[in-house]
Parts: structure tokens; sequence; C-alpha cells
């Protein structure tokens, strides 16, 4: 039997054109994201009907030294997985909001003063600290002041994609800007989901036991450990070829084309911690090592220093 | 003296950007544009291995993602004197082709569209009507029940109190002009293409392993060599396919409803003379055979062989220690180290202002399909001329908001087409047993070279130079820095600022209008802003952020 929240989520989903077994059958790779057993789908499901029942937690999401791919990889979730994305009311986003100018510093500043202290800060994108932070405003304001100003009144902090988390490209040697990430800068302790850009997968994961109000259990750099435990490597489906030491040692050679292990090419699976070969991209479409590409390391800190030459095996 | 108003931040496009207008007796007299980020990438790539550098340069933008990188092997390339096999140019262009389509619908519907459509007045529309009107403009059967339930989830939306992204804009304000249903009509397609996006760009996933920031090119080729199976390529045909029918049958359709509502932007919104495009998608050789090709216009509708020697870029008005105008290859760039003053009758942007004979170029759709044109382009004549004949404009509607936002309409079909070709070719490829992909190659001790291509925004190049084998000078000039930069030493404006003069102002606080002319620019403000040497004795350069 089925309750009236259950009843009234369904019908939701089915005038989205989503069937409940799309449904379920999206919870179950959502299940299998956050590390947990088959077992827990139903539960998931359920965490997910109980969030769309109540009043949508605010969300305000602020944009600093980026490029706006987090934000575009985040609109790439498949239709089944926007009914997450409907169980949060996204109240400043600059790239997809309606209003502009003063209109828009308004909107920012009436939902932080009206959900202080209850509202999620997601962060894309690192900040600017050089020169009291000048390389970097947004309404005459640095990335500096702003992320002062608002983050500390929120009740949770996201920092999502790599520059937000450890500072990013922006940050790469010699750093003009004295970009750092959000937790740097500020000194906090935010949830980072680092990638370039980052599986959106796993933003939804962390949004779920965060309305369940579920504890997310994360590394030593602020990692959820569901998403970022294992490297790469340890799942890379051609982790077979490495143990019997079959390579590709050029690109669009014979052993390029029978899928040998890329690591004489540079691949940083094994430094790298992230879900990419079981959670993969774009509704499960494909991952860099899928097409043939080695893995750069884009989910750990000062990538791009520290795993360059890319090409080169480390 | 007008009334100065400034909009900071302008949403609905990538990055940080600020526009200033100066309003006289309804108009606007005077506009500066403003670019309000700087990061840096080329400083970042000195020293560093050529081969890496398609990696660092894709990270100037996620939404314009793909472009850079292919920009930055071409140019690599060229100073290695690497010819790439066919199969490998086949896939990039159906990459970039990919991007075309997706980058240009999600601007039309979630960074435009807001600009031309009431959401609020979409709720007092008749389902029934939209049906009917649905059923006279566009090209699928959409039901009064489909349109009644759009406006049952608006209305929730709207009852909940929690309007998101809607809240607080511009609705009812005077300049939109489309009636109820129209305005229910495109709401529901905004909606539609939210879900369409995200399929669209799983085709950059099928070849490129992601979107965005795909990672499969590489300095000779591509690697996605295992995905060049019958049923890969026939995944990615089927997604081109779907995206197509909804070009077609939807994003056009809504293109000339809408327009056909705002004829009086067919006047608004022009005021340049120079429009500049590189050509893209080669379908023989390294650049040959360009399905957009290449030309300048000066003043007329003649088409000249582009110069790049002719490509220059000045810092007047930038943040940046004086200097002549220079050539990419021979510039050199000294930020200010320290707090940036904004001051429109100073300096005023991170954004240099690029000029091409010492003139501002306009780059994009429009000086895309108006070079198509005058070059005889078959395709895009018979679109452009398709288009001003259903909604009764002459040619010179072209020159304006309307017509750059009718261009990038005209040429998403264009290569929407193209692309069909594309696969099949490659698809010949394969079964004949050519799976090509790569060519091996050496990496020279010196080398210079430049990569060009014409992208979603516009006339995007790269310059490289290589010594020791590492890079000694990375520089790159970008569509939304030719369209956005500032004014010069001369005091010529940037293309934007030019054509935001003369536009009417019904209410100087909801500048609705100029939204609708910076927007149809499709800014990108992260790719825009050049950033170089903080050491003063560098000869570094140009380059974007």
């Amino acid at each position: 039997m089925k309750t009236d929240q259950q009843h009234d989520f369904y019908e939701k989903l089915e005038a989205k054109g989503v069937s409940r077994r799309d449904f379920i059958k999206y919870c179950t790779v959502l299940t299998a994201t956050m590390g947990l057993p088959y077992s827990c789908v139903s539960k998931v499901a359920e965490q997910i009907e109980q969030a769309a029942s109540k009043p949508r937690p605010a969300v305000v999401w602020l944009h600093f030294g980026e490029c706006t791919g987090c934000s575009e990889a985040f609109l790439r979730t498949p239709d089944v997985g926007a009914i997450i994305l409907e169980t949060i009311s996204v109240e400043y986003h600059e790239t997809i909001m309606a209003a502009s100018g003063h209109q828009a510093e308004k909107n920012l500043h009436d939902a932080v003063e009206k959900y202080k202290g209850q509202f999620v800060c997601i962060v894309e994108g690192a900040i600017a600290t050089n020169y009291n932070g000048a390389y970097g405003k947004v309404g005459n304001r640095t990335f500096l002041a702003i992320a002062q100003d608002i983050v500390p009144k929120a009740a949770a902090v996201i920092s999502i994609g790599t520059c937000a988390a450890y500072g990013g490209v922006a940050s790469a040697k010699p750093n003009p800007g004295g970009y750092k990430g959000v937790g740097d800068a500020l000194g906090i302790k935010p949830i980072n989901i680092p990638g370039c850009p980052p599986n959106p997968l796993n933003l939804l994961g962390v949004i779920v036991k965060y309305l369940s109000k579920e504890p997310i259990e994360l590394d030593s750099i602020g990692r959820p450990m569901f998403a970022y435990g294992e490297s790469v490597h340890d799942n890379c489906p051609r982790l077979k070829f490495y143990d019997e030491g079959k390579f590709v040692t050029e690109f669009g050679s014979k052993e390029a084309e029978l899928g040998y292990c890329l690591y004489q090419l540079g691949c940083k699976g094994p430094q790298t911690y992230n879900n990419c070969p079981t959670a993969k991209f774009n509704d499960g479409t494909s991952f860099p090592i899928q097409a043939g590409h080695p893995c750069i390391g884009c989910s750990e800190p000062d990538f791009w220093d520290t795993m360059t030459p890319f090409y080169e095996e480390s | 003296m007008g009334k100065r108003i400034m909009i900071d931040p302008i949403t609905r496009i990538e990055g940080h950007l600020r526009i200033e207008v100066e309003v006289e007796n309804g108009k606007v007299k005077d506009a500066w544009s403003s670019g309000q980020m700087f990061r840096g990438i080329e400083i970042m790539l000195k020293g560093r291995d050529p081969r890496d550098a398609h990696h660092f340069v894709q990270r100037s933008c996620g939404v314009c993602t793909y472009i850079h990188a292919l920009s930055s092997v071409r140019a690599v390339e060229d100073a290695c004197k690497i010819e790439i096999p066919e199969n490998a140019r086949i896939i990039r262009n159906l990459l970039h082709g990919a991007q075309y389509q997706h980058d240009h619908i999600v601007h039309f519907y979630h960074l435009h569209a807001l600009d031309w459509v009431d959401i609020v007045s979409a709720l007092s529309a008749d389902p029934v009507k939209t049906a009917k009107l649905s059923a006279n403009t566009s090209g699928r059967r959409e039901t009064a029940e489909y349109f009644k339930e759009v406006q049952t989830k608006l209305k929730t939306f709207v009852n909940s109190g929690q309007l998101g992204p809607f809240n607080n804009a511009y609705w009812g304000h005077p300049a939109y002009q489309l009636p109820a249903e129209a305005n229910l009509m495109a709401a529901s397609h905004y909606l539609e293409a939210i879900k369409l996006q995200a399929k669209a760009a799983r085709m950059h996933a099928i070849f490129g392993g992601k979107n965005p920031h795909p990672q499969s090119l590489v300095v000779g080729g591509v690697t996605s060599v295992g995905d060049l199976t019958p049923e890969r390529i026939d995944e990615f045909a089927a997604i081109w396919k779907e995206t197509k029918a909804f070009v077609d049958e939807i994003y056009i359709p809504d293109l000339l409803a809408v327009a056909s509502f705002y004829k009086n932007w067919g006047a608004i919104g022009g005021n340049n003379t120079t429009y500049l495009c590189y050509g893209d998608f080669p379908q023989a050789g390294i650049n040959d055979n360009l399905l957009m090709p290449a030309g300048v216009l000066l003043g007329d509708l003649n088409p000249k062989p582009v110069d790049t020697l002719k490509i220059t870029e000045d810092v007047t008005r930038g943040w940046y220690e004086k200097g002549g105008a220079k050539h990419p290859y021979d510039g050199e760039t000294k930020p200010i180290q320290g707090e940036v003053t904004y001051n429109t009758d100073a300096q005023y942007s991170w954004m240099k202002a690029p000029r091409y004979d010492g003139k501002s170029a306009e780059v994009g759709p429009l000086a895309r399909v108006l070079v198509a044109y005058t070059s005889g382009q078959k395709d895009v004549k018979a679109l452009v001329d398709h288009v001003l004949k259903t909604l009764g404009v002459g040619k010179e509607a072209l020159f304006s908001t309307l017509g750059r936002t009718a261009a990038r309409g005209i040429e998403t079909v264009v290569v929407g087409n193209a692309m069909g070709g594309w696969i099949e070719k490659l698809k010949s490829n394969i079964a004949a047993g050519n799976k090509k992909t790569y060519q091996p190659w050496t990496m020279p001790d010196k080398g210079r070279g430049f990569g060009l291509n014409d992208v979603p925004r516009g006339a995007l190049g790269h310059w490289i130079e290589i010594d020791g084998g590492k890079i000694k000078n990375y520089q790159y000039v970008v569509p939304s820095t030719w369209n956005l930069g500032p004014s010069d030493g001369k005091n010529q404006k940037g293309p934007v600022e030019n054509s935001l003069i003369g536009t009417p102002i019904a209410d100087p606080e909801k500048p609705l209008e100029v939204l609708r002319t910076v927007h149809s620019y499709d800014p990108c403000i992260a790719c825009a802003v050049h950033v170089t040497d903080l050491h003063n004795h560098s000869t570094y350069k140009v380059s974007v952020i």
C-alpha cells in the first residue's frame, strides 16, 4: 500500500515522463556511487521521496575564479536525476538566473538573510588572494570579501570542483592571482567534491546524504569517502593488462586499439582517487581512460603541477 | 550628461562581466564593457611541455568546452609540422559540431530566451490557444494538455514562494512583446531543452570520454580508437539525429515565432562595420574545403582573405602598463600588480582590445553567416533568404541583435546537417578497415605555429613558440575579447559597446534592452580576459585567463 506521500511523488514523476522503474534504476546507480550495497536502493529511493515532500532547502551557488565547467557538469544530470535536483531550491546561481545587476545582488542578499544558518553554500572556483583579492570581483566586491561575508552564514559548505576545493588551474604555478581553494582561503573545512569537472553523481550523493541527515565520511583532504575512497587504478577496466604487463607505448598503435594499459603513456590513475571507472560521466557513457586517454589526476590537489608533464610515466 | 546605469553581475553568461551605459532621452548614449576576473593561464604554460597545453587552455571555459583544446593541438601540430589522419579530422569535426549544437541550443533557451520571454505572463496563457499556436509554428504536435501541465508546474513553482532562478527578474517589463501563449510555448521548450542538452552532451562523451572537458585529443590525432565500432558510431548518430530533430522542429520554429514579435530589434544592436571569421570544419587536408568559409568584411559586402599578421592587441584601456598595439607574436603584457581602479575615462577592464588592421571587429555567428552568405555558401544563403522571407524583413535586418540571434540558429542547422555526412564517412572508413586516428611525430627543438578555428562564439586563435622542446611563449586571442573588449588608444569602442549605443531604454531601473544585445553576443568572460607575465623582464604576451 503506497502512502499519500509516495502517491504524490510518483504522480509527479509520471508527469515528467519518468516511470517508477526508471527512477528505481537511477537510484540503483546512485546507491552504487554512494558506496552502499544493493540492499540500500529502496532506502535511498525512500530518502529522495521524503526529501521531495518537504520544503526545499535553499542553495546559494557562488562563482569565483572558475570556468563554469562544474555548473555545466551539474546541468548534465540526466532527466531522472533532475528529480533530486528539484528537492533543493537554487536561490542564487549566476549562470542560470534570470535577474542581473542589482536585482541579482538583491536576490543573494535576501536569500542569505532569509535562510541564514540554514542554507547550503556551494562554491565553484578558486578565490584570488593577492593584492587584497584584486584579480576577481562581482558587483564591485572581491571574491574574497564575498566569501568572507556569505560562507560563514551557511549551514554547510560544499566546494564543487578542484578549483574551489584546492585552487585548481587558477593556482597552477606561478599562480599570478594568488588563487586558493575555499578551505585554504577562509580557514574552514568544507566538503570537497573535486574533479575537473567533478561527476555530478558525487554531488547528488552528498545532497541525498545531507537531506537525510546522514553523516558524510570524509578523507583527510575533505573528500567524501564513498566517491573518493579508491583509486582510479583500483577499478580500472584496463587493470588486467597492467597486471599482465601489456602496455600502450604509442597512441594509435595496435596496443592502443586492443585497449592495453595506458600507464607508460603517463596515466595517473594509480595516484588519483575518484570513482570515474565505476560512476562514469554523462549518464554512464564513458570516462577518459575508456576513450583511450590517460588519466591526468584531475581530482588531486595541485595536479597541474604535480602530475605534469601528463604524458610522461611518473 | 545622461544617467549612468551599471549592471554587475551580468548573469546568464560565462564569467564575470560588468556593463555600464549612459542613458539620455530614453536611449543609450555611451557604453563600457568590463571583464572582472583574471587568472593567467598562458603565463602558467611557459616552460611546460607543449603536449600538455591543450589540457590547461581547455580550462579557460567549461561552457565553450573543447574549443580551446582544439585550437591548441592545431597550434602545436602547425609548429611541429604534423598532418593528422582523416579519421582524426572527422572525429574532431564531429566533436566540434556537437559543441555547436549543444552550445547554441543552451544559449538560445537558457541564456538568452528570458530576455524575450516573460515567464510570469505564461501563467495567464490559454493552453488551447497555445496548442493552436504550436500547431501553426512548431514542427511537433503538442496538445493543450501538454501546455496545461507545464503551466501547472510553473504555477506550483510560483506558489511555493521559492522561485529560485526566476526570482526578481524584469517580468512585466513593457519591452516584453510576446502574447501569453507564445510565452507559454517558449517556457515549455525551455524545460524540454534542459533535458535535450544533457543528452546532446553525450556526443562528446562517446568520442571524448566526458563533457564538459572531453579528454581524447592529443597532439597528432585523437585517442578514442576503441570507440570506433559500428555500435558506438550508431549511438553517436542516434543522439545527433535526436538533437537535429529538436533544432529543426523546436529551436528554429521558436526562433522564427519569437522573432516575428520583435522585428523592431532588426534595427537595434548593430553598428559594427568590420566582421571577421577564420572559418572552420575542414573537409579535406589539414584546413581545406571549410564548411564555414574564412573571410573578413571591411565595411562592405566583399569578403577579403584573412591576414593574421593584421591582428593586434591594444592595452590602453585595460589594467596593464602602457604599450603600443602589438601582434600576438610580438606583444608584451604587463598587468598592473596591485589593486585596480575601474574608471571609464581611463582603464576599466581586464580585457585587451583586439583589432584587425587597426579596427574593432565583430566575430561570431553573425560574422560567420555574413561571410558565408557573401562568399556564396549555398546552405547558408538558402537559410538566410528563408529566414528573411519568413519574417518579411530586408537584409539590413541582419546587422542587429535580431540578426545575430537568427544567425546563430542558421548555422546550427548548417553544421548539424553536415555532421550526417561526416558520420557516414567515418563509418565507411572503419568498414574499409581504416582505423588510423593518430600520426606519430617527434618534438622539434624549436618551432613556431598557430591554430585557428571558428568556434560557437567566434574567431579563436592560439599562437605558440617552442624552444628546447618546451613552451617559450603561448598566447591566445579569443572571440569574447574581440566582441567585449574595451576601447583602444584611438578611442574606438569594442563591438558590444558600439552595438549598445542607440538602444532604447524604457526603464533605467530595469535595463532589459541592454541584456538583449549583450546576450546576443553570448559572452564568455573567463575566456576573454587576457593576462600574462607578471615578471616585467619577460617577453611574454597575450592571452586568456
